[in-house]
């Protein structure tokens, strides 16, 4: 599903932040990323995002290689990728109901399609009574909840997490690990990026560990 | 994975926890909050350049459309000057020239001028009370081309000398061409300041756009997250925008077209004055014509489309940015 061979990554002239990444992400895989702050975990889901561009090596993503992209074909993987990342990015004009369902309405699909879905979704994770609240009034941990609810709703090929539980008690966090593993057991690769050894040791999982730009990983 | 197949299957089952759903489907909010493009001042820009534009345009018709009078006013008329000289009898030599014109294929009417028509065509200079007799004031003839006839003035000049030795013929070719590149000049100015209205609109809009972008670049990068395309994105703007324009365009096109309906009447206050004579004779009544007024809301609906091509181009350079 995912390949990289000898990737490398900097931002502008700097130094070489990631170094001769290799590795694959097998379909229905899940796999925890993890790694000190500031070893490039962020830039690595980026570039798994196609939201980054590799400096050197092969990215190929769902069979292709992402260099050879236009615009438009990486708009259409995207739809394949869920991502969540650490700052949410929920839209403050729209309800959480109508946040969790922007992949939806974004692929042009009818409101009655997907309503009963989309309310299941967020009783689940816990915002069953917040659906018609505004990100700026949800609680850091709401707003969380939210946002993963936004990037597993079409059930992506790949979901992409960067520290989905970080803002949220070890009870919910739990729930949350399970809504995760339950998408991949319908066939999602879930990578999960994060520092918190507890949450990793609640599921026995591939371990990718980035340390000083190179990725070590334990099966 | 077979993703129409598991379209309709819940991701999670709530058991007993599954809330009711109300079948009635739920008010959803534009993607593009519309409090958040600052539209008032762009359909404000726009306004105003349409009503510029439609000003100038209208300004241009009406001096084109009374030059065009004019020109066929004269054009349609030879004048014939019979000079009084010693040894010749004005009467006759006018006659002659009179008869012979009336000869002329093409000519439609001549009409000598009288004495007393002569004086008073003087008077403003020479005051009234004056005998003619005593003046050597030349005797005119006007005579009255067909339309589309083509005369072969040197022919007829020779004719007219032949009897009147020093009759003078004048077709107003002059006259024509002088009025003729008046008019060029004025329609070239106008065309000038429209382009310059037009690059103004389109600067204006683009800075508009960029400034509604910028305002509007987390709801861009959120929209890249779930997958939309920039066509996606750029559409929902770029309606926007378009919505804006023509609403520009209908109060600037708008208001230009109430003040030519109106100038007519406020031309006729003016009737009978020094001022107002000089502009009848200059433009006419002052009046559009129909197909004038079309030109005008033509305009505005293309300085609307301006204005989405602008905010269109803008977006997808913005867009290229973001991502």
């Amino acid at each position: 599903m995912v390949r990289f061979e000898n990737v490398g990554l900097r931002y502008g002239l700097g130094p070489e932040i990631l170094r001769d990444l290799s590795f694959a992400i097998p379909a229905h895989s899940f796999q925890f990323l993890t790694g000190p702050s500031g070893a490039g975990k962020t830039s690595l889901l980026r570039l798994l995002f196609l939201s980054l561009r590799p400096t050197r090596g092969l990215v190929n993503l769902f069979g292709k290689d992402v260099s050879l992209l236009s615009k438009d074909q990486v708009a259409n993987l995207r739809k394949r990728i869920g991502i969540v990342l650490q700052d949410f990015r929920l839209l403050d004009h729209m309800t959480t109901y109508e946040n969790v369902a922007l992949p939806f309405r974004v692929m042009g699909r009818d409101e009655s399609s997907y309503r009963r879905e989309v309310i299941d979704l967020l009783k689940w994770v816990g915002l069953g009574e917040r659906m018609d609240a505004l990100p700026p009034i949800l609680s850091g941990g709401e707003k969380q909840r939210a946002a993963i609810a936004r990037a597993v709703i079409s059930r992506p090929q790949l979901l992409l997490a960067d520290e989905p539980t970080g803002s949220v008690d070890p009870t919910l966090g739990r729930r949350l690990l399970r809504l995760f593993i339950e998408l991949n057991k319908s066939g999602t690769a879930v990578i999960i990026a994060t520092h918190d050894i507890t949450l990793m040791d609640q599921y026995e999982a591939r371990r990718l560990v980035l340390h000083q730009g190179r990725l070590h990983i334990y099966e | 994975m077979n993703k129409i197949g598991r379209e309709h299957v819940p991701l999670v089952d709530l058991g007993h926890e599954r809330p009711q759903v109300s079948a009635n489907a739920r008010n959803m909010s534009p993607i593009v909050p519309r409090a958040s493009i600052s539209g008032r001042a762009l359909v404000a820009v726009v306004a105003i350049m349409t009503f510029l534009a439609s000003i100038t345009t209208g300004a241009v018709l009406l001096v084109s459309a009374s030059a065009a009078e004019w020109q066929s006013e004269v054009a349609s008329e030879i004048t014939i000057q019979i000079r009084p000289t010693a040894g010749r009898d004005l009467e006759r030599d006018a006659s002659a020239a009179v008869e012979t014109m009336r000869t002329q294929a093409g000519i439609v009417e001549v009409r000598p001028f009288s004495k007393e028509e002569s004086a008073k065509l003087l008077e403003p200079w020479l005051g009234s009370g004056l005998s003619i007799e005593q003046l050597p004031v030349p005797r005119v003839i006007v005579a009255r081309v067909q339309p589309g006839t083509t005369l072969d003035l040197a022919a007829l000049r020779t004719r007219i000398t032949q009897v009147a030795p020093s009759a003078s013929v004048d077709d107003h070719r002059a006259w024509i061409e002088r009025m003729r590149s008046m008019t060029g000049a004025t329609v070239f100015a106008g065309i000038g300041i429209l382009a310059l209205v037009i690059v103004a609109t389109i600067i204006s809009v683009s800075f508009a756009t960029r400034g509604a972008m910028a305002a509007n670049r987390p709801i861009v990068e959120v929209l890249h997250f779930v997958g939309a395309a920039d066509s996606y994105i750029a559409n929902r703007f770029l309606r926007h925008f378009l919505m804006l324009g023509l609403e520009g365009g209908l109060i600037g096109g708008g208001i230009a077209m109430l003040f030519f309906g109106f100038s007519e009447s406020i031309a006729s206050w003016f009737s009978g004055t020094p001022v107002g004579d000089q502009f009848a004779a200059l433009l006419g009544t002052f009046s559009l014509r129909p197909s004038g007024y079309l030109v005008l809301a033509l305009q505005a609906v293309l300085i609307a489309a301006i204005t989405a091509w602008a905010s269109r181009r803008t977006l997808f350079a913005t867009l290229d940015d973001v991502d």
